[in-house]
């Protein structure tokens, strides 16, 4: 059974990438109808820019992040003369988890919408709805089980994020230390294998947890719109 | 009033398409891709023309010169698609529900009851759309177009899809919606006999223009469109009247202007009005009433024109008190005969001619 400083770096891991998916999803599903059903200049350096954080070396994100969101970063700045700071907050691993997530979150979304009939969206117009009722009351439900996936995919890929989350917040116990951190700093200690151990299966529990969440979700909602 | 002068281009194909009619159901008649499914297209707002103008009922619902382009949920243009399109995540009550809710109320005009009585859908509410058969889901689809209460019903072939004996019966339910509701109706068909049906104003497409438009009986019989309505489907529209049934014989007897003609059993009552329809190829011509012969129906009548008299075959036209029948007979028949515009004669029609498919309720 987990201890309780162990029973805490789990809840500050789900916390942050519960938060980080939940602040991602509006705008990837947005980025993904844009991609799926729309046509603007600049779509194809708009797509690329998506999929960069997957490219990336996440130290370079967190780099970045730090630069544009640090106290003295442009954004930062304005951030903290509203009273709000997320630099070596548990808010900013969460901003990581999120941006590092998204282009995956992006890509499942997007492969779901595309996938929806077009002309159900029209029978829809000429039914009344408008293109935003439209969305929200046939695209968005018959994409489900892409969102479902896309969020698993983003909410894993946050458990495991590291690289971006130690550079632009640091790896400070109780506020940004997440489960890969813990580990991380458990294996530099003399004597703490055991620990890096125990961490190591709770995440492997964690992660199984998810992924029987989201095949049980994903068979709900599949029966639904496709049977 | 339903009015139509538009020209749309979509990459090579071009369409131009003018019409105008108060019937209360418009064929749009042609082949596969002649373009009458852009012209609906055009009237529900789902293709943009690059000219022109559109209006149902003195609503101008698009109009270039003025900048008129009205978004397709703001038209209330209901449309009935060859494939249902029934929404998949939805059960058969929400998918009716849909456009109604979209509706204002005091826009409404038919409840969702009457609905559900009219189409017969009560025991399917509950259902999931996949486990609807072809016939099923096209009545919830021409349901949930009615209840969003539009001002005119568009059905693009609605029939393509399912077998013979559901096509007859989704076919009665468009009866009963022209002749219950009062909705004007544009439909969209390759199939002449569903057109003569339940039409009554025929607009003509070939090849992307509106060759032609006019009443049925009309159209139907005017030589130079043979070839766009069909060489075999060459021939007469006639409103009859049920006069009588034989149940021994198991006929009917329908009565028309210029007589009567029995048809084997039709389902409706006596004085009920049919539409029969003759093709050219079932009629022949006698100079004298035929004694001993197994022709049923005998129609007396004066040749009133002759056309095609340089092929093989001439079709003649019989005016037969204010119905005109055409016969097509070759053109040796008509030499022998000596056949000419005002020479009485009788047309000699096989009763078997007049099939179920072509007798409908008018």
């Amino acid at each position: 059974m987990p201890t309780a400083e162990e029973l805490g770096i789990l809840a500050l891991s789900l916390k942050v990438a519960f938060w980080g998916l939940a602040a991602s999803l509006p705008f990837a599903i947005a980025a993904a109808f844009l991609l799926a059903r729309k046509r603007f200049p600049g779509k194809t350096l708009f797509d690329a820019a998506v999929h960069l954080p997957l490219v990336l070396p996440p130290v370079v994100v967190g780099f970045a992040l730090l630069a544009l969101f640090g106290t003295r970063g442009p954004v930062g700045s304005v951030l903290e003369s509203m009273g709000i700071v997320i630099a070596f907050r548990w808010s900013g691993a969460a901003l990581a988890a999120a941006i590092m997530g998204f282009p995956l979150l992006v890509r499942a979304i997007r492969l779901a919408i595309e996938a929806v009939d077009p002309r159900l969206e029209r029978a829809a117009r000429t039914l009344g709805a408008s293109p935003l009722r439209t969305f929200l009351t046939v695209t968005l439900p018959l994409s489900l089980p892409g969102v479902l996936t896309g969020s698993l995919l983003a909410f894993a890929r946050a458990l495991g994020e590291f690289g971006a989350t130690i550079t632009f917040v640091s790896n400070i116990p109780g506020e940004t230390q997440t489960l890969p951190l813990a580990i991380y700093t458990f294996t530099q200690m003399p004597g703490g294998d055991a620990a890096a151990w125990r961490l190591s299966l709770f995440s492997v529990a964690l992660s199984l947890a998810a992924l029987a969440l989201s095949e049980w979700l994903a068979r709900r909602t599949g029966t639904r719109a496709h049977a | 009033m339903l009015e139509v002068d538009i020209e749309v281009t979509q990459g090579a194909f071009r369409l131009q398409a003018a019409f105008a009619s108060d019937a209360p159901v418009v064929a749009l008649f042609g082949r596969s891709g002649s373009g009458k499914t852009t012209v609906v297209n055009a009237i529900a707002g789902i293709v943009r023309p690059t000219r022109g103008r559109i209006a149902v009922g003195g609503r101008v619902l698009f109009d270039s010169a003025r900048g008129v382009d009205l978004p397709p949920e703001r038209r209330r243009v209901g449309y009935v698609f060859q494939d249902a399109l029934l929404f998949p995540h939805l059960d058969v009550a929400a998918n009716l529900a849909y456009g109604e809710r979209l509706t204002a109320p005091g826009e409404r005009f038919v409840s969702r009851q009457r609905v559900i009585d009219l189409l017969g859908l009560s025991s399917l509410l509950a259902r999931r759309v996949h486990a609807l058969s072809g016939g099923e889901k096209q009545r919830v689809a021409i349901g949930r177009a009615l209840l969003a209460s539009p001002r005119v019903l568009l059905m693009d072939e609605p029939l393509a899809s399912l077998d013979g004996p559901r096509k007859a019966e989704i076919l009665s339910y468009v009866e009963l919606l022209r002749d219950e509701v009062g909705l004007p109706i544009v439909y969209v068909s390759h199939a002449i006999e569903e057109v003569t049906r339940i039409a009554d104003h025929m607009v003509l497409v070939s090849d992307g223009r509106t060759l032609a438009e006019g009443g049925l009986s009309e159209i139907l019989g005017r030589a130079d469109l043979r070839p766009h309505t069909g060489r075999f489907e060459a021939g007469a529209v006639i409103d009859t009247r049920v006069a009588r049934h034989d149940e021994r014989h198991g006929l009917t007897t329908l009565a028309f202007e210029g007589g009567e003609l029995v048809v084997p059993n039709v389902d409706a009552l006596p004085g009920e009005r049919i539409r029969a329809r003759i093709r050219a190829r079932d009629v022949a011509i006698a100079l004298v009433r035929p004694q001993r012969a197994s022709f049923q129906n005998v129609v007396a009548g004066v040749v009133a024109s002759m056309e095609g008299e340089f092929g093989a075959l001439v079709e003649v036209r019989i005016a037969a008190g204010g119905v005109e029948l055409l016969a097509r007979i070759t053109r040796k028949a008509a030499e022998d005969l000596g056949l000419e515009p005002g020479r009485a004669v009788y047309a000699l029609v096989k009763a078997v001619s007049i099939d179920r498919h072509s007798v409908g309720f008018a």
